[in-house]
């Protein structure tokens, strides 16, 4: 019994409660059957859920996961030693000795490519697998999977099927045409602070018995949605209260509680905000969200590219090889993709000149994305840069290439019309044509 | 403990149960009282539908507000109108807030949803030019400008997108493409959509279009809308046919635009009044006499055809008084009876009780920032001069859809793509339930707004507060239950003073009540 403050009248709630999940039912019952249509076409599920690590504003490929250490200083600058992983052959940027100790669990995509420089347009292209110029805005792969795999979809999680850690990107609508409904829920909060702050979830200062005291008073001071009693209506904003407050006061909050896995595993991945919103995204997996994006901002580095290198990839390589480490253990690699990108790479050549003193600019010729778990093998380089890793020479990835074999491996048939649009010509994923080149499905690794 | 429970229960479920009524309703059962109410009432009576009684005044003053001005009546207008005790007072607010700035505020909201008021992708109007062009709706909607005038100046006007404004209703097409011209004014005008039309129908009323120009000009972004005038294919005589099918020809020289416009204006056939009267009743009354109010077609027929005429021909016979039409329905039985349906209460195509609709975005967040006391932050993605809202601005008169915030987005408000009705978006979800009762951003209006700290500190004692409380959120004074209920609150409950007072301002806002048209 929640109510310890007022005899709740319970009887009547529960009534309307369900027949909120009834009409809730009806309500979705059209879309539902849309869904299982596209299902019933679509290729058998390897991986049920995404964790996107999204490196916004473009990480430097030469200094990660494509380096070239006989282009010279004007190529890699102090980054020129790159070093061996645990799979012969495969050779990593300096920065990510971690991750080296991982590379089976992972493929490196060094082919990557669209050639955009602008950070919106690469965003949009690499998050939506669909071109640019199309005058429909196109949801990106995590609100299409809200849509498919979502709440009408028989997903019954406590929390949403979408979430951002921490922060939404600002230039970027994820939802597209599918509507405020399908954006993620941004978690907000910094999860390396105690208590990690999630929005709307963990209100700091209100204590656990006044939420539920206030939430008694709001129930009978609900004196009009008292009288509508089972207003059809009200059904759904009746659901969004319970489903809210199983968040606050349920197994959701508890579930941002990071400080349950104890100081050893905390460290593991890393003290700080992209550590810990891996250990979150495992968390998150382990409950059965559907598609994770960890949001890491300052890869935009046009000025002094080393020094920020030199900051971030540590933190990246100790989070990353934590996680893919953590999910095969317990595993859930095989079902868990994890992909790392940005929206393009970064100039090759680096300006040494000020104001840059070192920096590198926009690249969207030429970059890498690693990608790991939900059916892909690990091991793998696929594709491959010139020695200056300026053009794509071999084995070129478009972004609806590597977005249309991930949502193959959730058994999505990339190829199939959007399932709430009138025309079929809406896709899940762009069609390639005459001005859309495609390298084709990474074939090689699934 | 357990017998206590049991106790408890009973007395909130007595307590309860009647409360309603006396808050919500009047004691009168309505009945029919002009042309209106003689077609919705006598459809009811034939389907054996009972409609439901008037509501109160103090559920009439916060409905009329929220629907005429998209503004919730502060505490002093709530108290002022409940203690006037004229018979005549609900038509006399309904004057006074027709003649109320804020009327064109929202409704120029609404039309800008329609007509795509937005600088950026994939409308592309850029600032300035959207700022001309709602200015120019917002002006037309304060002088009551008749429809007709309003429909012409739109399909024919041509000039500068800074200096002529209307012409941006070519350019918020989203293509310089005759037939994407052509769907915007059939959505627009004749509240049809061309995709459902077959393809020659379509052709034929592009034609009309297909004489719009667009050139730049040296200034950045200026763009000019002309007549391109002597086209060869128009140089003999091109015969075309309006949407009623009948044949006309276009004459070299004479811009398709004028004459389509001829038609629309004048034809006997021509939808506009139907068009313009069915929608001011959607948006009044929740769903419209043709439902989708911008789905006019044959397989689409009006759930009350009489009603539908006989609107349409009153705007005619006032010469295009929008405002009468607001007037003649806002008086009428039919608007003002109770959301609480009655024990055979019909569909929703009856108009047998007042339909409850969750707050637009934008009325929701302003009613929010006057009954705290606070203001918002709203941001466009091209940031510059012309997109700077000052602070005290409120949502509902934002004039351009490019400019928004986290909010605004969160809880539906149209982007402005397409300027169909649908497009907004009022559906509830979980997401914006953990916004409304646990995030930073209402916690701090909550507990930091200057409009509530006053009210807390000149009501001296928190029993004091509810009342004036209850006035300014929920537009009412409260029932003697619900003072019972925040005393039992204020003696058992953790938070004390104004922590308390702060708890039942969050639990007020929270309310169907509040967060519902109803």
């Amino acid at each position: 019994m929640s109510s310890f403050f007022f005899g709740r009248p319970v009887s009547r709630r529960s009534i309307l409660r369900c027949g909120a999940l009834a009409t809730a039912g009806l309500l979705f019952g059209k879309r539902f059957a849309f869904a299982e249509a596209a299902a019933a076409a679509a290729p058998q599920a390897k991986a049920k859920a995404v964790i996107q690590i999204w490196l916004w504003g473009g990480p430097s490929h030469l200094d990660t996961f494509d380096p070239k250490p006989d282009a010279g200083y004007d190529y890699c600058g102090p980054l020129n030693k790159p070093i061996p992983t645990n799979v012969d052959g495969m050779v990593i940027g300096e920065l990510l000795p971690l991750l080296a100790r991982q590379a089976d669990k992972y493929s490196l995509l060094r082919g990557m490519t669209h050639g955009n420089n602008g950070h919106e347009t690469a965003a949009y292209m690499v998050q939506t697998g669909h071109a640019e110029g199309d005058r429909l805005v196109y949801p990106s792969m995590g609100a299409v999977i809200s849509l498919l795999k979502g709440y009408e979809s028989g997903y019954h999680g406590m929390v949403p099927p979408y979430i951002v850690l921490t922060q939404p990107q600002g230039r970027f609508s994820e939802a597209g045409f599918l509507g405020p409904r399908y954006k993620p829920f941004a978690t907000g909060g910094d999860p390396a602070k105690q208590p990690f702050a999630v929005q709307g979830i963990v209100a700091e200062g209100i204590s656990t018995r006044r939420q539920q005291e206030r939430r008694d008073l709001l129930h009978h001071l609900d004196t009009l949605g008292n009288a509508l009693g089972g207003d059809t209506v009200l059904a759904e904003f009746h659901q969004s209260e319970e489903t809210a407050y199983d968040m606050i006061l349920g197994e959701g909050s508890k579930l941002f509680d990071l400080s349950q896995e104890g100081q050893p595993m905390r460290d593991w991945y890393g003290m700080n905000t992209f550590g810990q919103s891996c250990l979150a995204a495992r968390r998150l997996v382990e409950r059965g969200v559907r598609f994770i994006t960890i949001n890491s901002n300052g890869w935009d580095t046009h000025k002094e590219n080393f020094q920020a290198m030199r900051r971030k990839v540590p933190e990246l390589d100790k989070g990353l090889a934590a996680l893919l480490q953590d999910l095969a253990s317990r595993g859930l690699l095989e079902s868990t993709i994890v992909w790392v990108s940005g929206e393009f790479g970064r100039t090759p050549k680096v300006q040494w000149e000020a104001p840059w003193n070192g920096g590198r600019g926009h690249w969207g010729k030429a970059f890498s994305a690693l990608i790991a778990g939900g059916g892909f093998r690990g091991g793998q380089v696929v594709g491959a840069t010139d020695a200056r890793g300026e053009e794509v020479r071999e084995r070129p990835v478009y972004p609806w290439d590597l977005l249309g074999s991930m949502y193959q491996q959730l058994g999505i048939d990339p190829d199939s019309p959007f399932p709430r649009m009138s025309d079929p010509a809406i896709r899940i994923t762009q069609a390639p044509g005459p001005t859309v080149p495609s390298g084709g499905r990474l074939k090689e690794i699934m | 403990m357990k017998a206590y429970l049991f106790f408890a229960l009973l007395c909130g479920a007595a307590l309860r149960a009647p409360a309603g009524e006396p808050v919500f309703e009047s004691g009168a059962p309505a009945a029919p009282l002009g042309k209106i109410d003689g077609f919705v009432f006598a459809a009811l009576r034939q389907k054996g539908v009972e409609p439901a009684r008037l509501c109160s005044d103090a559920v009439f003053v916060r409905r009329v507000y929220l629907d005429v001005i998209g503004t919730l009546p502060t505490a002093e207008e709530a108290r002022q109108f409940l203690d006037d005790p004229s018979p005549q007072k609900r038509s006399a607010l309904i004057d006074r807030l027709l003649q109320r700035d804020e009327f064109a505020d929202y409704w120029g909201m609404k039309w800008g949803d329609l007509l795509r008021v937005k600088s950026e992708f994939p409308v592309n109007l850029w600032p300035n030019a959207a700022q001309a062009y709602d200015r120019w709706i917002r002006t037309a909607l304060r002088q009551n400008m008749p429809i007709t005038q309003f429909a012409r100046e739109l399909l024919t006007a041509s000039g500068s997108n800074f200096r002529s404004p209307a012409v941006n209703f070519y350019r918020s097409a989203g293509s310089h493409d005759p037939q994407a011209l052509a769907r915007a004014a059939a959505l627009t005008f004749l509240g049809e959509r061309t995709e459902r039309w077959p393809e020659a129908k379509r052709a034929a009323f592009a034609v009309f279009f297909s004489q719009v120009g667009f050139k730049a000009t040296g200034e950045w972004k200026e763009e000019i809308v002309t007549f391109k005038g002597v086209d060869e294919r128009i140089s003999s005589k091109t015969k075309t046919t309006f949407p009623d099918g009948t044949r006309v020809s276009l004459l070299p020289g004479k811009d398709p635009r004028e004459v389509f416009a001829g038609w629309l204006l004048a034809s006997p056939s021509s939808p506009l009044a139907r068009v313009t009267v069915n929608r001011i009743w959607y948006w009044l009354l929740g769903r419209g006499i043709v439902q989708e109010p911008d789905d006019f077609r044959p397989g689409n027929p009006p759930s009350h055809p009489e009603l539908l005429a006989w609107l349409a021909q009153e705007l005619a016979d006032s010469h295009d008084d929008l405002k009468h039409i607001y007037r003649l329905i806002l008086n009428s039985r039919t608007y003002q009876l109770s959301s609480l349906p009655s024990a055979h209460p019909g569909g929703p195509a009856d108009f047998a009780a007042y339909p409850v609709r969750r707050l637009d975005a934008e009325v929701l967040i302003d009613a929010l920032d006057q009954v705290t006391g606070t203001t918002e932050e709203y941001s466009s993605m091209t940031p510059e001069p012309f997109t700077w809202i000052p602070p005290e601005k409120r949502s509902i008169a934002l004039p351009d859809g490019s400019i928004s915030s986290a909010f605004l987005d969160l809880f539906g408000r149209p982007p402005r793509d397409t300027g169909l009705l649908s497009e907004r978006n009022n559906r509830p979800t979980a997401a914006q339930r953990l916004h409304l009762l646990n995030s930073t951003h209402i916690r701090t209006k909550l507990s930091q707004g200057g409009t509530l700290r006053a009210l807390f500190r000149t009501a001296g004692s928190p029993e004091k507060a509810v009342t004036p409380l209850y006035l300014t959120i929920l537009s009412r004074t409260p029932s003697p239950e619900e003072e019972a209920t925040f005393k039992a609150y204020l003696q058992s409950a953790e938070a004390k003073g104004e922590n308390a007072l702060t708890d039942l301002a969050w639990a007020l806002v929270n309310n169907t009540e509040f967060l519902y048209r109803h």
